[in-house]
């Protein structure tokens, strides 16, 4: 099977290239990361993040025929040959696959990802009703493998600013808690032109996103409640 | 001594005025958008004489004033987000949208006196 992956060593490399692969697939190798890991014992100078295998850390994220994914749930069987792989689009490349994710998390950090709550503890724990628990459903399920981010042209543009759609989302995971008690700060945080208008619905984050998330939809949900406080 | 200029500053607290101002307007483009479109299904082969006919209505005129109105606001909502993405520095920044203002401004001046002057 062909595979064509961006290459590029800052120690060597002037800017990133393409390298051709061509190898024979195991019957065993049903994912693309199998297939990653076959290149790699034939080329181990091919750097690459990866650790559960099985799409829950959200390590070995990369853009896959143009789309970003994670290569350990993606069916080698699905992709269209030559595979065409390249780093997450937009963030700073450190080597090869392996992308600088510094401003994702600096984004994700600015939005306060934990529960805000001035109450005294309980002695065991702050419950939820069952439909209070439900409004969580849809949002808590992001890894954080920034492919939603950084497959959104106004992440690329203003990273530094925008909080790109999978710190939204998180933003709007604590809004809805129902221990939250920060919502007038975190909607305060976020009534800016930059870090939250930026988004203009184009939803390339709901096409990409590999848990089935929808960010859009939690940032229209934060659109519509400072519009709501703000009238 | 940190300079704190080189800090990036967000929070400006607006934002979603222009949100819904852009619906709002785009809601008002559609809406006259079907009534001309209404207009010119209705009556097959519009002549000039009833298309100035149409205009000495003094609602029409306000509703034609309305709709351009709201394509300047829309317009200039988007272009404002259009140089906020591509153009950094803030100075220039700013020209451009002190520019892209006027002529929309120049534009609801000219679409008054076309309305009205005819």
């Amino acid at each position: 099977m062909k595979f064509i992956i961006e290459r590029f060593d800052p120690n060597q490399d002037q800017k990133p290239y393409f390298k051709e692969y061509d190898i024979e697939l195991e019957p065993s190798d049903r994912m693309l990361l199998d297939a990653l890991i076959r290149i790699k014992s034939i080329d181990d100078t091919l750097a690459l993040r990866r650790s559960c295998r099985e799409g829950i850390c959200g390590s070995d994220a990369m853009n896959i025929n143009g789309k970003n994914g994670l290569a350990c749930i993606t069916k080698i069987a699905d992709l269209k040959e030559p595979v065409k792989l390249r780093p997450l689009p937009g963030l700073p490349i450190i080597r090869d696959l392996i992308v600088d994710m510094t401003q994702f998390f600096k984004q994700y950090n600015s939005i306060k990802p934990f529960v805000i709550n001035h109450d005294p503890p309980p002695e065991k724990e702050r419950l939820q009703s069952p439909e209070e628990r439900l409004e969580l459903d849809g949002l808590y399920e992001c890894i954080l493998c920034a492919c939603c981010s950084t497959s959104c042209p106004s992440f690329w543009w203003n990273p530094d600013k925008f909080v790109g759609p999978a710190g939204l989302l998180a933003a709007y995971r604590f809004i809805a808690d129902s221990r939250d008690q920060a919502v007038n700060e975190r909607l305060d945080n976020l009534e800016d032109p930059y870090r939250l208008f930026r988004c203009h619905t184009i939803m390339n984050c709901v096409d990409v996103c590999p848990k089935g998330l929808n960010p859009s939809l939690a940032i229209g949900k934060i659109k519509e409640m400072l519009v709501r406080r703000g009238v | 001594m940190v300079n704190a200029a080189k800090k990036i500053p967000v929070g400006a607290h607006y934002g979603w005025q222009d949100w819904l101002a852009q619906r709002v307007t785009a809601v008002i483009m559609v809406l006259f958008s079907a009534v001309i479109i209404g207009f010119f299904m209705l009556k097959s082969g519009v002549n000039y004489v009833e298309w100035k006919e149409l205009f000495r209505l003094q609602l029409f005129r306000i509703l034609a004033l309305l709709f351009l109105l709201s394509v300047y606001y829309h317009a200039w909502i988007g272009i404002k987000d259009v140089l906020m993405d591509y153009i950094k520095p803030a100075g220039i920044r700013v020209g451009l949208q002190v520019a892209v203002l006027l002529f929309l401004l120049a534009c609801s001046i000219w679409s008054v006196t076309i309305i009205w002057g005819a």
